[in-house]
């Protein structure tokens, strides 16, 4: 590596500092695993502008990534790097929330997981951005203009499939039965992230929750797709408890790494 | 190997000598044009450059950072420290009109100020013109092309697609 990254460590204590590293990691796991899904589309879209449209997303959160392991990294001091944190960590050391690791599915249900995270998504990112943490306010300033137009994108597809034919509703339908109980672990927080809101550094969820069902519904509106009401809501990629997909997601993503150690290009 | 410190070196020429490294992706812009230098600093004969990324993801960071190693050790400069910023947040506004000429007369049309809310959905999209045949009958195909900054049209008239450098 031959720059510099500038990054600003608050001047916490090394409680807060724990659990700091705790969220940095989850929103870093986050943007990492719905990467990698969007990047198994490559090469495989339904038309080559929306093929190009995933990696461009992908990419995005990626790179949204990268500056979180980074400040990560920082955080723990432990002489970690951003690599060793994405390729050499188990699936229970993961926290990313279950919704991003289920499989891609159909484009109907890429599209809902889409944009049931964008929506999360882009509000978190603005709160961030206003937050009292330097470092995470400049990445969120960042990526919020990235995910502004990732939940524009997605968006436009639930519209286009609900208010489309008789089967791309049937196809939106189906998943958005299948993913909808995965959305509410994402405005839930963890006891870390309540530690966080306490201590001012993570966003009151309720007021987030507020601003993704006025988005959601707008846009399920349009789309002519009702929104579910009282669905029971799974969690617990948050704390380490994943579904079976995500340790065949690590297996690929990390298959160099953990098969030549240190390997670099 | 002798050591030479470069006595007439001025920020102002590292600023000349920068505006000599193309961007990768765009090669037509320097990184200048793009606006992604923040800034100059000659300390003694130590010379800090600031950057920053045009996008979270963008792929080429790391060869402009050679490419800027690689401009000014030509020119003698060993002593070189690179930081990478990301706050203020990268900006098609910082692109230079320069730059701005330099993309259409490429080929690309250059970012337009948007009208609207970034979250507007569906036919907000600025009106381009066409960098083949100047008609502005042109139409949206993506909002994500061949690279991260741009969005994919096609013109009407001429029919030829182009690439848009999107507003940031
Ligand atoms: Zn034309």
């Amino acid at each position: 590596m031959q720059e510099t990254h500038t990054i600003v460590v608050p001047d916490v204590s090394a409680e807060v500092r724990q659990q700091l590293l705790a969220f940095v990691l989850q929103l870093a796991d986050t943007s990492l695993i719905l990467a990698h899904r969007l990047s198994e589309w490559c090469g495989h879209g339904p038309i080559l502008e929306q093929d190009l449209a995933m990696a461009n997303i992908s990419l995005d959160l990626l790179g949204e990534a990268r500056s979180y392991y980074q400040y990560a990294a920082e955080l723990e001091g432990r002489g970690r790097t951003e690599d060793d944190l994405a390729y050499l960590r188990s699936a229970v050391e993961y926290r990313n929330p279950l919704l991003v690791e289920q499989p891609n599915g159909d484009f109907a249900h890429t599209i809902v997981r889409q944009f049931l995270y964008d929506a999360f998504h882009y509000h978190l990112l603005l709160q961030l951005q206003a937050g009292p943490d330097q470092q995470l306010a400049a990445i969120a300033e960042k990526s919020v203009k990235e995910a502004a137009y990732h939940v524009k994108w997605s968006a436009e597809w639930i519209i286009r499939l609900g208010d489309g034919t008789d089967e791309s509703r049937r196809r939106v339908e189906a998943a958005i039965t299948a993913l909808w109980r995965y959305s509410g672990e994402l405005t839930t927080p963890s006891a870390t992230e309540q530690a966080l809101q306490q201590a001012g550094f993570v966003p009151d969820y309720a007021a987030i929750q507020q601003q993704i069902d006025e988005h959601v519904t707008r846009v399920f509106a349009e789309a002519t797709l009702p929104v579910p009401q009282g669905v029971f809501m799974q969690k617990g990629g948050k704390t380490g408890r994943h579904s079976e997909h995500l340790g065949y997601l690590l297996a690929e993503l990390q298959y160099l790494q953990r098969t030549y150690p240190g390997l670099t290009w | 190997m002798t050591v030479t410190t470069n006595l007439s070196l001025t920020e102002d020429r590292i600023w000349q000598l920068l505006e000599e490294v193309s961007d990768p992706e765009v090669p037509v812009l320097s990184i200048l044009d793009l606006g992604i230098v923040r800034g100059v600093r000659l300390e003694g004969d130590e010379v800090h450059v600031t950057i920053t990324p045009t996008y979270s993801g963008c792929p080429a960071m790391n060869t402009i950072a050679t490419d800027i190693r690689l401009r000014l050790l030509a020119e003698g400069i060993t002593r070189l420290h690179i930081h990478n910023q990301l706050s203020p947040a990268w900006t098609t506004a910082w692109m230079s009109e320069a730059g701005k000429q330099k993309l259409e007369a490429y080929g690309i049309a250059p970012p337009q100020d948007a009208t609207g809310h970034v979250l507007n959905l569906f036919g907000q999209e600025p009106v381009l013109r066409c960098p083949h045949c100047q008609s502005t009958n042109t139409r949206l195909v993506s909002q994500f092309g061949s690279t991260a900054c741009k969005a994919h049209y096609q013109c009407n008239d001429c029919l030829e697609p182009f690439d848009y450098f999107k507003c940031h």
